[in-house]
Protein backbone atom coordinates (compact mmCIF):
# COMPACT_ATOMS: atom_id res chain seq x y z
CA UNK A 1 0.00 0.00 0.00
CA UNK A 2 1.36 3.45 -0.87
CA UNK A 3 1.88 5.58 2.21
CA UNK A 4 -0.52 8.54 2.32
CA UNK A 5 2.32 10.80 3.44
CA UNK A 6 6.01 10.19 3.10
CA UNK A 7 9.07 12.32 3.73
CA UNK A 8 12.47 11.54 2.24
CA UNK A 9 15.61 12.95 3.85
CA UNK A 10 13.59 16.01 4.88
CA UNK A 11 15.85 18.77 6.20
CA UNK A 12 14.87 22.27 7.22
CA UNK A 13 17.28 25.02 8.21
CA UNK A 14 15.93 28.29 9.62
CA UNK A 15 17.62 31.64 8.80
CA UNK A 16 20.18 30.00 6.55
CA UNK A 17 23.28 32.13 6.04
CA UNK A 18 22.78 34.34 9.11
CA UNK A 19 24.26 34.09 12.62
CA UNK A 20 20.86 32.73 13.74
CA UNK A 21 21.13 29.65 11.46
CA UNK A 22 19.53 26.62 13.04
CA UNK A 23 18.74 23.16 11.69
CA UNK A 24 15.24 22.25 12.87
CA UNK A 25 14.99 18.97 10.94
CA UNK A 26 17.86 16.74 9.90
CA UNK A 27 17.18 14.10 7.26
CA UNK A 28 13.77 12.88 8.45
CA UNK A 29 12.46 9.72 6.79
CA UNK A 30 8.86 9.15 7.69
CA UNK A 31 5.96 7.28 6.21
CA UNK A 32 2.35 7.31 7.31
CA UNK A 33 -0.09 4.61 6.16
CA UNK A 34 -3.68 5.55 5.25
CA UNK A 35 -5.92 5.34 8.31
CA UNK A 36 -3.04 5.12 10.77
CA UNK A 37 -3.10 6.86 14.18
CA UNK A 38 0.35 8.26 14.76
CA UNK A 39 1.62 10.38 17.64
CA UNK A 40 4.67 12.60 17.77
CA UNK A 41 6.27 13.41 21.10
CA UNK A 42 9.24 15.58 21.91
CA UNK A 43 10.22 18.60 23.94
CA UNK A 44 9.58 22.20 22.90
CA UNK A 45 11.94 23.10 20.05
CA UNK A 46 12.64 19.52 19.01
CA UNK A 47 11.27 20.10 15.49
CA UNK A 48 7.75 18.68 15.82
CA UNK A 49 5.95 21.84 14.71
CA UNK A 50 8.41 22.37 11.85
CA UNK A 51 7.76 18.85 10.60
CA UNK A 52 3.96 19.11 10.57
CA UNK A 53 4.09 22.42 8.70
CA UNK A 54 6.03 20.60 5.97
CA UNK A 55 3.40 17.89 5.67
CA UNK A 56 0.79 20.26 4.20
CA UNK A 57 3.14 22.54 2.33
CA UNK A 58 3.23 25.56 4.64
CA UNK A 59 7.01 25.32 4.85
CA UNK A 60 9.25 24.39 1.97
CA UNK A 61 12.01 21.86 2.71
CA UNK A 62 15.58 23.16 2.59
CA UNK A 63 16.39 19.76 1.09
CA UNK A 64 14.57 16.46 0.75
CA UNK A 65 11.03 15.68 -0.34
CA UNK A 66 7.50 15.46 0.99
CA UNK A 67 5.22 13.07 -0.91
CA UNK A 68 1.43 12.89 -0.66
CA UNK A 69 -0.06 9.75 -2.19
CA UNK A 70 3.32 9.08 -3.77
CA UNK A 71 3.64 12.45 -5.51
CA UNK A 72 5.78 15.44 -4.51
CA UNK A 73 3.56 18.13 -2.95
CA UNK A 74 5.72 20.89 -4.45
CA UNK A 75 5.45 19.63 -8.06
CA UNK A 76 3.07 22.52 -8.93
CA UNK A 77 1.39 25.45 -7.21
CA UNK A 78 -2.05 23.93 -7.72
CA UNK A 79 -0.86 20.63 -6.24
CA UNK A 80 0.37 22.36 -3.08
CA UNK A 81 -3.00 24.06 -2.64
CA UNK A 82 -4.90 20.80 -3.19
CA UNK A 83 -2.69 19.02 -0.67
CA UNK A 84 -3.57 21.64 1.94
CA UNK A 85 -7.20 20.51 1.70
CA UNK A 86 -6.23 16.83 1.90
CA UNK A 87 -3.90 17.27 4.85
CA UNK A 88 -5.79 19.20 7.54
CA UNK A 89 -3.63 20.95 10.07
CA UNK A 90 -4.97 22.17 13.42
CA UNK A 91 -2.48 24.53 15.00
CA UNK A 92 -1.74 25.06 18.66
CA UNK A 93 -4.41 27.18 20.32
CA UNK A 94 -6.47 27.21 17.09
CA UNK A 95 -9.25 29.25 18.74
CA UNK A 96 -7.25 32.42 17.99
CA UNK A 97 -7.78 32.00 14.24
CA UNK A 98 -11.59 32.38 14.36
CA UNK A 99 -12.78 35.47 12.52
CA UNK A 100 -16.28 35.08 11.05
CA UNK A 101 -19.55 36.51 12.33
CA UNK A 102 -21.08 33.13 13.09
CA UNK A 103 -19.73 29.73 14.00
CA UNK A 104 -21.36 28.33 10.86
CA UNK A 105 -19.52 30.75 8.57
CA UNK A 106 -16.23 30.10 10.28
CA UNK A 107 -16.48 26.34 9.88
CA UNK A 108 -17.53 26.90 6.24
CA UNK A 109 -14.39 28.93 5.46
CA UNK A 110 -12.26 25.90 4.50
CA UNK A 111 -14.91 24.03 2.43
CA UNK A 112 -15.85 27.29 0.64
CA UNK A 113 -12.18 27.84 -0.29
CA UNK A 114 -12.23 24.35 -1.79
CA UNK A 115 -14.83 25.58 -4.27
CA UNK A 116 -17.60 23.21 -3.17
CA UNK A 117 -21.24 24.02 -3.89
CA UNK A 118 -23.58 25.33 -1.20
CA UNK A 119 -25.32 22.08 -0.31
CA UNK A 120 -22.04 20.22 0.03
CA UNK A 121 -20.61 22.98 2.23
CA UNK A 122 -23.76 22.88 4.36
CA UNK A 123 -23.57 19.10 4.72
CA UNK A 124 -19.91 19.26 5.72
CA UNK A 125 -20.38 22.07 8.21
CA UNK A 126 -23.21 20.23 9.98
CA UNK A 127 -21.31 16.97 9.99
CA UNK A 128 -18.13 18.60 11.32
CA UNK A 129 -20.15 20.32 14.04
CA UNK A 130 -21.63 16.95 14.99
CA UNK A 131 -18.16 15.39 15.19
CA UNK A 132 -17.01 17.93 17.76
CA UNK A 133 -20.33 17.98 19.62
CA UNK A 134 -21.61 21.47 18.73
CA UNK A 135 -25.39 21.88 18.79
CA UNK A 136 -27.33 23.47 15.89
CA UNK A 137 -28.09 26.45 18.12
CA UNK A 138 -24.40 27.16 18.56
CA UNK A 139 -23.89 27.36 14.79
CA UNK A 140 -25.74 30.68 14.62
CA UNK A 141 -23.83 32.27 17.52
CA UNK A 142 -20.80 34.50 17.20
CA UNK A 143 -17.62 32.50 17.82
CA UNK A 144 -16.48 35.23 20.19
CA UNK A 145 -19.38 34.60 22.58
CA UNK A 146 -18.30 31.01 23.23
CA UNK A 147 -16.20 29.61 26.04
CA UNK A 148 -12.54 28.74 25.41
CA UNK A 149 -13.24 25.01 25.11
CA UNK A 150 -16.10 25.57 22.67
CA UNK A 151 -13.99 27.93 20.56
CA UNK A 152 -11.35 25.23 20.32
CA UNK A 153 -13.98 22.78 19.07
CA UNK A 154 -15.21 25.25 16.45
CA UNK A 155 -11.63 25.66 15.21
CA UNK A 156 -11.13 21.89 14.99
CA UNK A 157 -14.47 21.55 13.17
CA UNK A 158 -13.23 24.17 10.69
CA UNK A 159 -10.46 21.79 9.65
CA UNK A 160 -12.52 18.60 9.86
CA UNK A 161 -15.11 20.19 7.52
CA UNK A 162 -12.56 19.96 4.70
CA UNK A 163 -12.71 16.16 5.27
CA UNK A 164 -8.94 15.74 5.04
CA UNK A 165 -7.49 12.27 4.51
CA UNK A 166 -4.83 13.16 7.04
CA UNK A 167 -5.68 15.17 10.14
CA UNK A 168 -2.75 16.69 12.00
CA UNK A 169 -3.29 18.26 15.41
CA UNK A 170 -0.64 20.22 17.31
CA UNK A 171 -1.33 19.82 21.02
CA UNK A 172 -5.11 19.89 20.68
CA UNK A 173 -5.65 19.47 24.42
CA UNK A 174 -3.22 22.15 25.67
CA UNK A 175 -4.94 24.40 28.20
CA UNK A 176 -8.17 22.37 28.35
CA UNK A 177 -9.55 20.88 31.58
CA UNK A 178 -9.45 17.06 31.86
CA UNK A 179 -13.09 16.69 30.74
CA UNK A 180 -12.52 18.98 27.75
CA UNK A 181 -9.32 17.17 26.84
CA UNK A 182 -11.02 13.76 27.02
CA UNK A 183 -13.86 15.02 24.85
CA UNK A 184 -11.51 16.49 22.24
CA UNK A 185 -9.56 13.23 22.03
CA UNK A 186 -12.87 11.37 21.71
CA UNK A 187 -13.89 13.65 18.78
CA UNK A 188 -10.60 12.92 17.04
CA UNK A 189 -11.04 9.19 17.57
CA UNK A 190 -14.55 9.37 16.09
CA UNK A 191 -13.24 11.17 13.00
CA UNK A 192 -10.44 8.61 12.68
CA UNK A 193 -12.89 5.71 12.86
CA UNK A 194 -15.70 7.02 10.67
CA UNK A 195 -13.65 8.63 7.90
CA UNK A 196 -10.79 6.11 7.96
CA UNK A 197 -8.49 9.13 8.05
CA UNK A 198 -4.89 9.06 9.18
CA UNK A 199 -4.30 11.05 12.37
CA UNK A 200 -1.06 12.66 13.46
CA UNK A 201 -1.24 13.87 17.05
CA UNK A 202 1.51 16.08 18.46
CA UNK A 203 1.64 16.04 22.22
CA UNK A 204 3.69 16.47 25.37
CA UNK A 205 1.55 14.13 27.37
CA UNK A 206 2.85 10.57 27.51
CA UNK A 207 -0.40 9.33 29.03
CA UNK A 208 -2.36 10.82 26.16
CA UNK A 209 -0.27 9.36 23.34
CA UNK A 210 0.01 5.99 25.09
CA UNK A 211 -3.78 5.70 25.17
CA UNK A 212 -4.55 7.06 21.70
CA UNK A 213 -1.89 6.20 19.17
CA UNK A 214 -0.96 3.02 17.33
CA UNK A 215 2.56 4.23 16.63
CA UNK A 216 4.84 6.78 18.30
CA UNK A 217 7.67 8.93 16.97
CA UNK A 218 10.05 10.50 19.46
CA UNK A 219 11.68 13.74 18.36
CA UNK A 220 14.96 15.10 19.62
CA UNK A 221 16.87 18.00 18.06
CA UNK A 222 15.40 17.45 14.59
CA UNK A 223 15.95 13.69 14.52
CA UNK A 224 13.82 10.66 15.42
CA UNK A 225 15.83 8.52 17.84
CA UNK A 226 12.94 6.14 18.66
CA UNK A 227 9.82 5.05 16.84
CA UNK A 228 7.45 2.12 16.97
CA UNK A 229 4.46 0.89 18.96
CA UNK A 230 3.99 2.45 22.40
CA UNK A 231 5.34 -0.76 23.91
CA UNK A 232 8.55 -0.57 21.90
CA UNK A 233 9.07 3.12 22.58
CA UNK A 234 8.38 2.93 26.32
CA UNK A 235 10.90 0.12 26.68
CA UNK A 236 13.48 2.93 26.32
CA UNK A 237 12.21 4.38 29.60
CA UNK A 238 15.58 5.45 30.96
CA UNK A 239 16.59 7.20 27.72
CA UNK A 240 13.23 8.98 27.46
CA UNK A 241 13.64 10.12 31.07
CA UNK A 242 17.06 11.50 30.18
CA UNK A 243 15.56 13.44 27.25
CA UNK A 244 13.19 15.04 29.74
CA UNK A 245 10.15 13.23 28.36
CA UNK A 246 9.52 10.42 30.81
CA UNK A 247 7.11 7.51 30.37
CA UNK A 248 3.40 7.20 31.21
CA UNK A 249 2.51 7.04 34.91
CA UNK A 250 1.45 3.39 34.69
CA UNK A 251 4.77 2.40 33.16
CA UNK A 252 6.52 4.14 36.04
CA UNK A 253 4.37 2.32 38.58
CA UNK A 254 5.11 -1.01 36.99
CA UNK A 255 8.83 -0.31 36.80
CA UNK A 256 8.77 0.33 40.57
CA UNK A 257 6.72 -2.84 41.18
CA UNK A 258 9.30 -4.85 39.26
CA UNK A 259 12.09 -3.20 41.22
CA UNK A 260 10.30 -4.29 44.42
CA UNK A 261 10.40 -7.87 43.18
CA UNK A 262 6.90 -8.44 41.85
CA UNK A 263 6.52 -10.54 38.73
CA UNK A 264 4.65 -8.08 36.48
CA UNK A 265 5.25 -7.19 32.79
CA UNK A 266 7.33 -4.07 32.03
CA UNK A 267 5.38 -2.92 28.95
CA UNK A 268 2.25 -1.59 30.64
CA UNK A 269 1.15 1.94 29.78
CA UNK A 270 -2.59 2.35 30.32
CA UNK A 271 -4.82 1.88 33.36
CA UNK A 272 -6.73 -0.94 31.65
CA UNK A 273 -3.55 -2.86 30.91
CA UNK A 274 -2.41 -2.29 34.48
CA UNK A 275 -5.69 -3.72 35.84
CA UNK A 276 -5.37 -6.84 33.71
CA UNK A 277 -1.71 -7.31 34.57
CA UNK A 278 -2.37 -7.01 38.32
CA UNK A 279 -5.34 -9.40 38.19
CA UNK A 280 -3.19 -11.88 36.28
CA UNK A 281 -0.34 -11.52 38.76
CA UNK A 282 -2.74 -12.10 41.72
CA UNK A 283 -4.20 -15.17 40.06
CA UNK A 284 -0.69 -16.45 39.55
CA UNK A 285 0.19 -15.78 43.21
CA UNK A 286 -2.93 -17.64 44.47
CA UNK A 287 -2.35 -20.68 42.34
CA UNK B 1 6.91 37.02 1.88
CA UNK B 2 8.73 36.25 5.08
CA UNK B 3 7.79 38.59 7.89
CA UNK B 4 10.68 37.42 10.03
CA UNK B 5 13.15 39.09 7.69
CA UNK B 6 12.05 42.63 8.51
CA UNK B 7 14.90 44.53 10.18
CA UNK B 8 13.21 47.64 11.43
CA UNK B 9 15.17 49.16 14.30
CA UNK B 10 16.68 45.79 15.05
CA UNK B 11 19.13 45.56 17.92
CA UNK B 12 22.28 43.43 17.77
CA UNK B 13 23.52 42.80 21.30
CA UNK B 14 27.23 43.33 21.86
CA UNK B 15 29.81 44.83 24.17
CA UNK B 16 31.67 47.33 22.01
CA UNK B 17 32.52 50.95 22.80
CA UNK B 18 29.39 52.06 20.96
CA UNK B 19 27.23 49.51 22.78
CA UNK B 20 28.44 50.70 26.18
CA UNK B 21 28.04 54.43 25.55
CA UNK B 22 25.28 56.12 27.50
CA UNK B 23 22.19 56.08 25.25
CA UNK B 24 21.52 59.78 25.91
CA UNK B 25 24.97 60.70 24.68
CA UNK B 26 24.49 58.42 21.68
CA UNK B 27 21.28 60.23 20.80
CA UNK B 28 22.86 63.67 21.20
CA UNK B 29 25.99 62.50 19.39
CA UNK B 30 23.86 61.25 16.50
CA UNK B 31 22.09 64.61 16.38
CA UNK B 32 25.47 66.37 16.16
CA UNK B 33 26.51 63.94 13.42
CA UNK B 34 23.35 64.62 11.43
CA UNK B 35 23.84 68.39 11.78
CA UNK B 36 27.42 67.97 10.55
CA UNK B 37 26.13 65.89 7.65
CA UNK B 38 23.90 68.73 6.51
CA UNK B 39 26.72 71.25 6.90
CA UNK B 40 29.10 69.13 4.81
CA UNK B 41 29.44 70.53 1.31
CA UNK B 42 32.30 69.07 -0.68
CA UNK B 43 34.55 66.02 -1.03
CA UNK B 44 36.80 66.65 1.99
CA UNK B 45 33.99 67.10 4.49
CA UNK B 46 32.02 64.16 3.07
CA UNK B 47 35.13 61.98 3.28
CA UNK B 48 35.53 62.85 6.96
CA UNK B 49 31.89 61.99 7.65
CA UNK B 50 32.17 58.70 5.76
CA UNK B 51 35.39 57.78 7.57
CA UNK B 52 33.63 58.32 10.89
CA UNK B 53 30.72 56.10 9.85
CA UNK B 54 33.10 53.34 8.75
CA UNK B 55 34.96 53.66 12.06
CA UNK B 56 31.66 53.32 13.95
CA UNK B 57 30.79 50.21 11.96
CA UNK B 58 34.17 48.63 12.65
CA UNK B 59 34.06 49.42 16.38
CA UNK B 60 30.55 48.01 16.78
CA UNK B 61 31.37 44.86 14.74
CA UNK B 62 28.46 45.53 12.41
CA UNK B 63 29.07 44.22 8.92
CA UNK B 64 28.70 46.96 6.28
CA UNK B 65 26.46 44.54 4.37
CA UNK B 66 23.96 44.49 7.23
CA UNK B 67 23.97 48.27 7.39
CA UNK B 68 23.49 48.69 3.65
CA UNK B 69 20.73 46.07 3.73
CA UNK B 70 18.68 48.56 5.74
CA UNK B 71 18.71 50.89 2.73
CA UNK B 72 16.59 48.53 0.62
CA UNK B 73 13.24 50.17 1.44
CA UNK B 74 14.51 53.63 0.39
CA UNK B 75 16.16 52.65 -2.90
CA UNK B 76 13.25 54.21 -4.79
CA UNK B 77 13.52 57.45 -2.82
CA UNK B 78 17.28 57.55 -3.48
CA UNK B 79 16.85 57.10 -7.23
CA UNK B 80 14.06 59.67 -7.30
CA UNK B 81 16.12 62.25 -5.39
CA UNK B 82 19.13 61.59 -7.55
CA UNK B 83 17.24 62.07 -10.81
CA UNK B 84 15.43 65.20 -9.63
CA UNK B 85 18.67 66.82 -8.52
CA UNK B 86 20.38 65.84 -11.73
CA UNK B 87 17.83 67.61 -13.94
CA UNK B 88 16.87 70.58 -11.84
CA UNK B 89 20.25 72.05 -10.89
CA UNK B 90 21.22 75.02 -13.06
CA UNK B 91 24.82 75.24 -14.32
CA UNK B 92 27.05 74.16 -17.19
CA UNK B 93 25.01 71.87 -19.45
CA UNK B 94 26.61 68.52 -20.34
CA UNK B 95 23.90 66.65 -22.17
CA UNK B 96 20.65 68.08 -23.41
CA UNK B 97 17.66 66.43 -25.06
CA UNK B 98 14.13 67.73 -25.57
CA UNK B 99 13.27 69.71 -22.40
CA UNK B 100 15.79 67.88 -20.20
CA UNK B 101 19.25 69.17 -19.48
CA UNK B 102 21.86 67.42 -17.36
CA UNK B 103 24.42 69.80 -15.93
CA UNK B 104 27.85 69.17 -14.44
CA UNK B 105 26.66 70.73 -11.18
CA UNK B 106 23.53 68.63 -11.32
CA UNK B 107 25.47 65.37 -11.37
CA UNK B 108 27.64 66.45 -8.44
CA UNK B 109 24.65 67.71 -6.52
CA UNK B 110 22.73 64.51 -7.12
CA UNK B 111 25.73 62.44 -6.02
CA UNK B 112 26.15 64.38 -2.77
CA UNK B 113 22.44 64.32 -2.05
CA UNK B 114 22.19 60.55 -2.46
CA UNK B 115 25.32 59.95 -0.40
CA UNK B 116 23.97 62.27 2.29
CA UNK B 117 20.67 60.41 2.59
CA UNK B 118 22.45 57.06 2.62
CA UNK B 119 24.80 58.15 5.39
CA UNK B 120 21.94 59.68 7.33
CA UNK B 121 20.04 56.40 7.33
CA UNK B 122 23.14 54.31 8.00
CA UNK B 123 24.12 56.46 10.98
CA UNK B 124 20.63 56.15 12.44
CA UNK B 125 20.71 52.38 11.94
CA UNK B 126 24.08 52.30 13.68
CA UNK B 127 22.34 53.81 16.71
CA UNK B 128 19.43 51.34 16.75
CA UNK B 129 21.74 48.39 16.02
CA UNK B 130 23.87 49.17 19.05
CA UNK B 131 21.20 50.41 21.47
CA UNK B 132 18.41 48.29 22.88
CA UNK B 133 14.94 49.80 22.34
CA UNK B 134 14.48 49.99 26.11
CA UNK B 135 17.69 51.97 26.58
CA UNK B 136 16.59 54.25 23.78
CA UNK B 137 13.22 55.06 25.36
CA UNK B 138 14.92 55.55 28.74
CA UNK B 139 17.25 58.02 27.06
CA UNK B 140 14.37 59.87 25.42
CA UNK B 141 12.52 60.07 28.71
CA UNK B 142 15.59 61.40 30.47
CA UNK B 143 16.39 63.95 27.75
CA UNK B 144 12.80 65.17 27.55
CA UNK B 145 12.26 65.31 31.32
CA UNK B 146 12.60 69.13 31.45
CA UNK B 147 9.30 69.20 29.51
CA UNK B 148 7.58 67.75 32.58
CA UNK B 149 7.67 71.29 33.98
CA UNK B 150 5.19 72.35 31.31
CA UNK B 151 3.06 69.26 32.00
CA UNK B 152 4.05 67.17 29.02
CA UNK B 153 3.45 63.53 30.10
CA UNK B 154 6.99 62.49 29.22
CA UNK B 155 7.01 59.30 31.27
CA UNK B 156 3.71 58.11 29.82
CA UNK B 157 4.88 58.82 26.28
CA UNK B 158 8.09 56.89 26.88
CA UNK B 159 6.10 54.01 28.38
CA UNK B 160 3.77 53.92 25.36
CA UNK B 161 6.78 53.87 23.08
CA UNK B 162 8.56 51.07 24.88
CA UNK B 163 5.39 48.96 25.01
CA UNK B 164 4.85 49.52 21.29
CA UNK B 165 8.44 48.53 20.52
CA UNK B 166 8.19 45.52 22.79
CA UNK B 167 5.13 44.21 20.95
CA UNK B 168 6.34 44.59 17.37
CA UNK B 169 8.12 41.22 17.31
CA UNK B 170 5.20 39.58 19.14
CA UNK B 171 2.68 40.87 16.63
CA UNK B 172 4.86 39.85 13.69
CA UNK B 173 5.09 36.35 15.09
CA UNK B 174 1.34 36.30 15.68
CA UNK B 175 0.66 37.46 12.11
CA UNK B 176 2.86 34.69 10.80
CA UNK B 177 1.02 32.12 12.88
CA UNK B 178 -2.49 33.23 11.89
CA UNK B 179 -1.45 33.42 8.23
CA UNK B 180 -0.24 29.82 8.42
CA UNK B 181 -3.44 28.70 10.11
CA UNK B 182 -5.66 30.34 7.48
CA UNK B 183 -3.47 29.06 4.65
CA UNK B 184 -3.99 25.59 6.07
CA UNK B 185 -7.73 26.21 5.53
CA UNK B 186 -7.09 27.21 1.93
CA UNK B 187 -6.82 30.99 2.29
CA UNK B 188 -4.84 32.56 -0.53
CA UNK B 189 -3.03 35.80 0.34
CA UNK B 190 -0.89 36.15 -2.75
CA UNK B 191 -3.02 35.95 -5.89
CA UNK B 192 -5.90 37.92 -7.34
CA UNK B 193 -6.47 41.63 -7.89
CA UNK B 194 -6.33 44.42 -5.36
CA UNK B 195 -9.90 43.96 -4.09
CA UNK B 196 -9.54 40.21 -3.76
CA UNK B 197 -6.26 40.64 -1.93
CA UNK B 198 -7.82 43.16 0.47
CA UNK B 199 -10.74 40.79 1.10
CA UNK B 200 -8.33 37.94 1.73
CA UNK B 201 -6.85 39.95 4.59
CA UNK B 202 -10.03 39.84 6.68
CA UNK B 203 -9.34 36.34 8.05
CA UNK B 204 -5.93 37.64 9.07
CA UNK B 205 -6.82 41.07 10.47
CA UNK B 206 -9.82 40.14 12.59
CA UNK B 207 -7.98 37.56 14.74
CA UNK B 208 -4.93 39.82 14.86
CA UNK B 209 -6.89 42.79 16.21
CA UNK B 210 -8.72 40.63 18.71
CA UNK B 211 -5.49 39.19 19.99
CA UNK B 212 -3.83 42.62 20.16
CA UNK B 213 -6.74 43.96 22.24
CA UNK B 214 -6.64 40.89 24.46
CA UNK B 215 -2.91 41.34 24.98
CA UNK B 216 -3.40 45.02 25.82
CA UNK B 217 -6.01 44.16 28.41
CA UNK B 218 -3.85 41.45 29.95
CA UNK B 219 -0.88 43.79 30.07
CA UNK B 220 -2.94 46.53 31.72
CA UNK B 221 -4.15 44.07 34.36
CA UNK B 222 -0.61 42.81 34.96
CA UNK B 223 0.68 46.38 35.36
CA UNK B 224 -2.10 47.25 37.75
CA UNK B 225 -1.42 44.10 39.77
CA UNK B 226 2.08 45.41 40.29
CA UNK B 227 0.74 48.78 41.42
CA UNK B 228 1.84 50.76 38.38
CA UNK B 229 0.48 54.29 38.62
CA UNK B 230 2.52 56.35 36.22
CA UNK B 231 5.84 58.11 36.55
CA UNK B 232 5.32 59.95 39.85
CA UNK B 233 8.08 58.95 42.26
CA UNK B 234 9.00 55.91 40.22
CA UNK B 235 12.58 54.67 40.62
CA UNK B 236 14.38 52.51 38.09
CA UNK B 237 16.44 49.37 38.24
CA UNK B 238 19.04 50.67 35.81
CA UNK B 239 19.90 54.30 36.51
CA UNK B 240 21.60 56.04 33.62
CA UNK B 241 24.93 57.44 34.82
CA UNK B 242 27.30 59.47 32.71
CA UNK B 243 30.96 58.47 32.74
CA UNK B 244 33.87 60.60 31.53
CA UNK B 245 34.06 58.65 28.26
CA UNK B 246 30.41 59.58 27.52
CA UNK B 247 31.21 63.28 27.93
CA UNK B 248 34.35 62.97 25.80
CA UNK B 249 32.29 61.30 23.05
CA UNK B 250 29.72 64.10 23.05
CA UNK B 251 32.38 66.84 23.06
CA UNK B 252 34.10 65.14 20.13
CA UNK B 253 30.85 64.93 18.16
CA UNK B 254 30.00 68.59 18.78
CA UNK B 255 33.56 69.57 17.86
CA UNK B 256 33.13 67.54 14.68
CA UNK B 257 29.98 69.43 13.73
CA UNK B 258 31.71 72.77 14.33
CA UNK B 259 34.80 71.68 12.39
CA UNK B 260 32.76 70.42 9.46
CA UNK B 261 30.85 73.70 9.48
CA UNK B 262 34.09 75.70 9.35
CA UNK B 263 35.61 73.49 6.64
CA UNK B 264 32.46 73.68 4.55
CA UNK B 265 32.57 77.45 4.91
CA UNK B 266 35.94 77.38 3.16
CA UNK B 267 34.41 75.39 0.33
CA UNK B 268 36.03 72.06 1.17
Amino acid sequence: MTPIIETKQLTHIYSQGTPFEHAALQGIDLSVAPGEYLAIIGRTGSGKSTLIQHLNGLLRPTSGQVLFDGEDIWSSKERTRQVRFQVGLVFQYPEYQLFEETVYQDIAFGPTNMGLDREEVDRRVRQAARFVGLSDGTLEKSPFDLSGGQKRRVAIAGVIAMEPKVLILDEPTAGLDPAGAAQTLGNIRAYHREKKAAIILVSHSMNEVAREAQRLLVFRKGTIPYSGTPQEVFSHGAELEQMGLGVPEMTQVFARLRAMGYDVPASVYTVEQARDAILLARKGAKA
Amino acid sequence: MNLKDITLGQFFPGNSFLHRLDPRMKLLGLTAYLVALFLAGWFVTYAIMLALLVWGCAVAHIRPKTLLGGLKPVVFLLIFTGILNMFYTPGTPLVSFWIFTITYEGILHAFFMVVRIMMLICATFLLTYTTSPLALTDALESLLSPLKKIRVPVHELAMIMSIALRFIPTLIEETDKIMCAQRARGADFDSGGLIRKAKALIPLLVPLFISALRRAEELATAMECRCYHGGQGRTRMRELRLRPSDWIFLVCMVALAVAIGLLAGRGL
